[in-house]
């Protein structure tokens, strides 16, 4: 058989076997083919961390409750060679691992899935009789601190009407830069948060309050702590307040973990122990059927399906599958349209920065790392290095402009520049590299055809690649890398004229 | 027109890129003879054992540590050119016509000290000019004398001859004058001259400045008209045997002629661009089936007698 046609026959059987599986999995697995048709279903993974003394150990986390804007589905626990046990602690829901030796780094899994419903406000009822004891602030040196204390809290009493607002405006000033009470307390003690120097002075006032921990519900979040809020009861009810901003009312996405002054985590046994967050969103049915058909016999698609990862690995999967994407439009540009780049894949890696930064903002951001680079690798021509030196060099400088950017954008209040360590940085150095030669050969216009080229090409990528159809059908769907696979083998054996040939040879003499 | 249809391109013959790559390159270009042309070094120890005509090696400078000797080589030489061993698209090349006290002289008149000479030449060693950036030899070879003929067809650069050689038979030829907006180089897409030249006779057909026609050189006013190329059968019988010495089925051979030596061969190309097809005004397809068609016995003559068969069937289509 010619080369031509088993080309040809493996490329249609490699998109045949994509597609016929991605068929088989919408029809018989009811995987959904579009995206969105269902509401979103959270998967909240806490990941428990410590180091185990080598003793028995015994490791406690709370549990969130039900909450009336959000239902518990599934709930699943990883324990190896763990003993494990559910526990009810005076109306609070605690995990309880424990193991009779272990010794070195130890990490346990709970993970749970969260559907929010659209209605439904506020919290259960709580006990509103214990008051959280008063801080001890006693001796001289502590005066400063009482009085400040005491300032904070005359002025909100002035100010407001009652509880409800009196906390507002203690918030308020917690979080006043420039009110010197407040720096004072700040200062005097380093290590409390706002939310515990709140609550020490609500007690102080006599307000009954208490922490909330919990998580907002955001896709794609990864390795975060707990965030917090301050409730406290006016008497009548509880009313639940934003520490950084004195926002009244529970946030509609956030996932209380624990009510009340009880600890996050304790472990016996351990030290160093911390628990994080990952939070990835999932639509309905296919979480559920891909849960339900476990163990089952035509599960096999599905039990290896990337669903059995880890939901922090799964989300790194979401760009992985992507990059496919990126690889065949980039050589669908450059084999048929025919357009010039930089470095062959090296706009599929600036897509995939785009993302993170969002496009404007990337864009603006490589443009500027590569003219300033250009501009210092000029300079370091006449200094004649060695290449090797002088690519290290415009690496040193792109991560010292990285920084550069990174800082003065957050000191005016610009945070998604922050985002820009998601830029290949070797990769900009080479092509900072590519295109200073570039320069000295054929002159700027090539310069700016080819990062034009590269720009166009990684901009289409980055379209592609944050479409919501493709995102969902690479996620969901892996079998389609197969039929991407077989487009890339038939792609690759287009002999035709490319469009800007059609260009290029326009004044092509006819005879 | 702001474009051409591609059915008009398929008329014509045109050969695209994505069928350069694979119908020729990649089926007739074995990879593992791509260092015999793609290091200037190994390609002229190959065509001196084949007897082909190169311009002479005056020395070589490897590593680093070489570059003391550097001054040592240049004291006898008045007129030589420094190149990259594996550079391309003519890029690193510094040409030295002559020298005025303790100046070099450029062929576009300005002085440089040896100290830039050895600038680039370390430039060279890291690999600056090579493919892929890979670390590299900087070699110092004779200048060229070209002929006279030539005198009134280039602005400063020497002009060169590229012939298309396809399983040993040269298809298509064209001569590269640099011009003054091409700063002095022989690429075309940097605004040199491809003048057409028919493979049968040596004689111009067809000249393109930038893809579109020109008749004459607009620098110095000289018509391409009567631009004839001398030595045209050796130079036809020493690209014809490239095809041997490398073994590859799809080159183009660089040749330039001197003026006391003749023709000789300045370098080879594995991976040929194909604006030689806007400089003759015709494709390559058609002359490459042409000699695909060819029966094993015409293939398998010498160098010498495929020419012969050429001049004889003139690519009877």
């Amino acid at each position: 058989m010619s080369p031509r046609a088993q080309v040809y026959l493996l490329g249609l059987l490699l998109i045949i076997m994509g597609l016929g599986l991605m068929a088989y999995k919408s029809e018989m697995l009811s995987m959904p083919v579009k995206p969105g048709e269902y509401a979103t279903v959270w998967t909240v993974e806490a990941k428990v961390g410590f180091t185990a003394d080598g003793g028995a150990v015994k490791v406690s986390l709370a549990l969130p409750k039900n909450q009336n804007n959000m239902e518990v589905i599934e709930e699943l626990f990883s324990s190896s060679g763990y003993g494990f046990n559910i526990y009810d602690n005076a109306g609070h829901k605690r995990a309880e691992w424990t193991k009779r030796m272990a010794s070195g780094k130890q990490t346990l899994y709970y993970k749970l899935d969260v559907y929010k419903r659209p209605s439904g406000e506020g919290l259960p009822e709580f006990d509103a009789s214990k008051m959280r004891a008063k801080p001890n602030w006693q001796g001289e040196r502590q005066e400063a601190l009482r009085n400040a204390a005491a300032s904070i809290i005359n002025n909100s009493w002035q100010t407001s009407s009652n509880k409800e607002s009196f906390a507002r405006q203690l918030l308020k000033s917690l979080n006043d830069k420039s009110n010197n009470d407040a720096r004072l307390i700040h200062n005097n003690l380093p290590d409390k948060k706002t939310v515990d120097i709140a609550l020490d002075l609500l007690s102080l006032a006599e307000i009954p309050a208490h922490i909330i921990r919990g998580i907002y519900l955001e896709d794609d979040r990864n390795r975060m702590s707990a965030d917090a809020l301050v409730e406290i009861f006016d008497g009548e009810k509880w009313i639940v307040f934003s520490p950084n901003t004195g926002a009244k009312g529970l946030p509609d996405n956030f996932l209380v973990w624990q009510r009340g002054d009880v600890s996050m985590l304790d472990v016996a046994g351990g030290s160093r122990s911390a628990v994080s967050f990952s939070v990835l969103a999932n639509d309905v049915p296919a979480r559920k059927v891909a849960l339900e058909q476990m163990g089952g016999e035509q599960a096999a698609l599905l039990d290896y399906s990337i669903y059995s990862l880890p939901i922090e690995q799964q989300s790194v999967f979401k760009f992985i599958l992507l990059v496919p994407i990126g690889a065949l439009i980039v050589i669908f540009l450059r084999v048929v349209i025919g357009i010039r780049t930089a470095g062959t894949f090296m706009p599929v890696l600036l897509a995939i920065a785009f993302i993170q930064t969002h496009l404007l903002n990337g864009v603006l951001i490589f443009l500027l790392i590569l003219s300033i680079g250009l501009f210092v690798r000029s300079y370091l021509s006449r200094l004649d290095l060695l290449l090797v030196a002088r690519i290290a060099a415009v690496v040193v400088i792109v991560v010292c402009l990285m920084s550069f950017i990174s800082i003065v954008s957050f000191k005016l209040g610009v945070e998604q520049a922050l985002t820009i360590t998601f830029f290949p940085m070797i990769i900009i150095a080479w092509t900072i590299e590519h295109m200073s030669i570039l320069w000295e050969d054929d002159g700027p216009m090539e310069v700016l055809i080819q990062t034009a080229g590269s720009l166009l090409v990684a901009i289409m990528c980055y379209l592609a690649m944050t479409n919501h159809y493709i995102e969902h059908w690479m996620f969901n769907f892996p079998e389609l890398l197969f039929t991407l696979l077989g487009m890339i083998i038939i792609l690759g054996h287009y002999t035709g004229y490319r469009m800007s040939e059609l260009l290029r040879f326009r004044y092509m003499r006819r005879s | 027109m702001l474009f051409v249809w591609p059915k008009e391109l398929k008329q014509l013959g045109l050969l695209g890129m994505n069928s350069r790559n694979i119908n020729y390159i990649a089926r007739h270009n074995p990879r593992h003879l791509y260092p015999i042309v793609d290091n200037k070094l190994l390609t002229k120890k190959a065509a001196i054992d084949a007897g082909i005509r190169v311009p002479e090696l005056l020395g070589v400078i490897e590593s680093n540590h070489e570059l003391s000797k550097l001054p040592q080589l240049l004291a006898p030489l008045t007129q030589f050119v420094i190149k990259p061993t594996r550079g391309s698209g003519g890029k690193g090349i510094l040409v030295i016509s002559g020298r005025e006290f303790d100046f070099f002289l450029k062929t576009n008149g300005s002085k440089i000290l040896q100290s830039d000479i050895r600038r680039h030449v370390n430039n060279i060693l890291s690999g600056l000019y090579s493919l892929g950036g890979k670390p590299d030899k900087a070699m110092i070879e004779a200048m060229i004398q070209y002929d006279d003929i030539f005198n009134e067809y280039t602005y400063e650069g020497v002009p060169d001859l590229r012939v298309i050689v396809y399983k040993g038979f040269p298809i298509m030829a064209m001569l590269r004058c640099a011009t003054h907006s091409s700063d002095g180089r022989a690429n075309l897409h940097q605004g040199a001259i491809g003048v057409g030249i028919d493979i049968l006779t040596g004689k111009s057909q067809y000249a393109v400045q930038h893809g579109r026609p020109v008749t004459e050189h607009p620098d110095t006013g000289k018509s391409f008209k009567d631009l004839s190329i001398p030595y045209w059968q050796e130079i036809l019988r020493l690209t014809a045997g490239c095809h041997e010495m490398t073994g590859l089925g799809y080159i183009g051979c660089d040749i330039v002629i001197d003026k006391e030596q003749g023709p000789m061969i300045l370098e080879l190309n594995a991976r040929p661009g194909l604006a030689i097809q806007l400089a003759c005004g015709l494709g390559l397809e058609k002359r490459l089936s042409f000699i695909d068609r060819l029966s094993t016995e015409v293939m398998e003559q010498d160098a010498d007698k495929r020419v012969s068969f050429l001049m004889s069937n003139q690519f009877q289509e």
